[in-house]
């Protein structure tokens, strides 16, 4: 479980984030939702330590990471995958060797084993056979994919995913929310996703966070927003009128 | 930045093939370029003091000493430094900014692995192959004085190693290479510096590379400088 207590950060003047407090449970795919410039991605980076906090604490389990030496935050970092929203797979590596990158770096697996965890995690996501392709030679779906085998391979008790779905088509991003949410249950992980993929908030938002102006606004789940009384979460969720009429439709029962 | 290349060591397995590739990239792989200025630039040398050269109280084996000290003191160690501040500086700049832009340091960090480490340290300590590189654009640059002096016309080849031996300090070659040790480890960092700590997007990697080639050089030119007063004077 991931606990944010109180956490602030500004940029100069620019009060990003707003005494936001929350937790991400185990074993359920927790979504950080919000528009464009809401804070998302700077609370992310904020809860894996890319950007330290103004102020404000973030608890792994325990450990409070703030107040972890600088060794320390690296340990537990060996415990996070991250997904990041252009993949950020190493393109002068082929796929099998991004994949094995975090074994290679601190597993003490022999090769053998390592190429067989990467085969593994590399079928999980549904691209066998891609081994030695380049990143370049791959679309924009299957990128995504390897870097969720990146972020899985070394066995992540914290998965963390900034906007996996972004330029994707509707049905990759199904395919990619399900996969998310399959490895989530599979390994019992904690998984942050920050997203503003409609979708995604509907088929997979157990725990939903809507930030807005860096306050965290709303807190729950894809169930209750359908029923949600708050105006910015059902101006920003239902701004399509595909939605808003789904929206009608739901409250109507039909 | 120097404290965090060398505080948290990449696993020793992944830092030699890392080396090796950087030896590759950015030593061999610079070795054709260095050879051609080289031998040009030693050929060209030799002209412009043979034509200097009217007095005919002077010996023509001069011109094989000219070449010699200009070649090993200044034009070997400076001027190749500079040009790779182009060529290897940029390349430097350029692909740690790419791996900024495109998150790639991000992802090496949630990764737990130090990214100044992993990506700057192999650099430095590929690098110390830079002198060797010097050295043979010493021995190109003599050898391209040789022949533009003896096929051009303007001294023989016993005038020319005369001249070439003539007053020989093997200090002056250590001054050389120590130059040429210091410059490395500049070509090493200061573009890494422009690279990794740039902000922006694919713009701004070209503009970190123009800006890193500018400081490279500055700094090349000002440590020479100080090297040459230090070491000389």
């Amino acid at each position: 479980m991931i606990q944010v207590k109180n956490l602030n950060k500004s940029f100069g003047e620019d009060h990003v984030l707003k005494d936001i407090s929350t937790n991400f449970e185990r074993g359920i795919t927790n979504l950080i939702i919000g528009q464009s410039g809401s804070g998302k991605s700077v609370f992310l980076k904020c809860l894996i330590g890319l950007l330290i906090p103004d102020s404000g604490e973030v608890f792994y389990e325990d450990k409070q990471y703030g107040k972890l030496r600088p060794e320390e935050q690296r340990e537990l970092r060996k415990q996070m995958g991250m997904v990041f929203q252009g993949g950020a797979l190493f393109d002068s590596m082929t796929v099998e060797q991004n994949v094995m990158f975090p074994l290679k770096m601190f597993n003490p697996m022999s090769s053998g084993e390592m190429l067989d965890r990467v085969n593994e995690v590399l079928e999980r996501v549904n691209l066998p056979g891609v081994n030695k392709k380049l990143p370049a030679d791959l679309s924009g779906g299957m990128q995504k994919r390897v870097s969720i085998a990146r972020g899985i391979v070394n066995y992540p008790q914290y998965l963390f995913c900034d906007e996996p779905n972004s330029g994707l088509d509707p049905r990759t991003s199904s395919v990619i929310d399900e996969l998310i949410q399959e490895i989530t249950k599979e390994n019992n992980i904690t998984t942050l996703i920050n997203t503003h993929d409609m979708n995604s908030v509907f088929e997979i938002g157990e725990k939903i966070v809507f930030l807005r102006d860096g306050t965290l606004e709303w807190t729950g789940d894809f169930k209750s927003v359908h029923h949600c009384e708050n105006e910015h979460l059902n101006n920003f969720v239902y701004s399509s009128n595909l939605f808003k009429q789904a929206r009608k439709a739901n409250l109507k029962g039909l | 930045m120097w404290k965090d290349i060398f505080r948290k060591m990449t696993k020793y397995s992944v830092l030699r093939s890392l080396i090796v590739q950087e030896v590759n990239d950015l030593g061999v792989r610079s070795v054709g370029i260095i050879v051609f200025i080289s031998l040009f630039i030693g050929a060209v040398v030799t002209i412009q003091t043979a034509l200097n050269f009217s007095n005919p109280l002077i010996e023509d084996s001069l011109i094989g000493f000219a070449a010699r000290q200009s070649i090993i003191l200044e034009f070997s160690p400076t001027l190749i430094s500079i040009i790779m501040a182009g060529k290897v500086g940029s390349y430097i700049t350029s692909s740690i900014g790419t791996m900024r832009v495109t998150e790639q340091i991000d992802a090496l960090e949630v990764m737990g692995i130090n990214s100044l480490n992993y990506l700057v340290f192999p650099k430095i300590v590929a690098m110390f192959i830079y002198p060797f590189l010097i050295a043979i654009s010493m021995f190109v640059g003599i050898v391209g004085a040789y022949i533009a002096g003896v096929y051009g016309g303007f001294l023989s080849s016993d005038e020319f190693f005369t001249g070439l031996k003539e007053d020989f300090i093997p200090f002056q070659m250590v001054y050389a290479f120590i130059k040429s040790f210091v410059f490395a480890m500049i070509l090493a960092t200061v573009p890494s510096y422009h690279g990794y700590y740039m902000k922006g997007g694919a713009l701004e990697v070209g503009k970190a590379s123009t800006t890193s080639f500018v400081w490279t050089s500055i700094v090349i030119i000002v440590s020479n400088y100080i090297i040459t007063q230090l070491l000389l004077s």
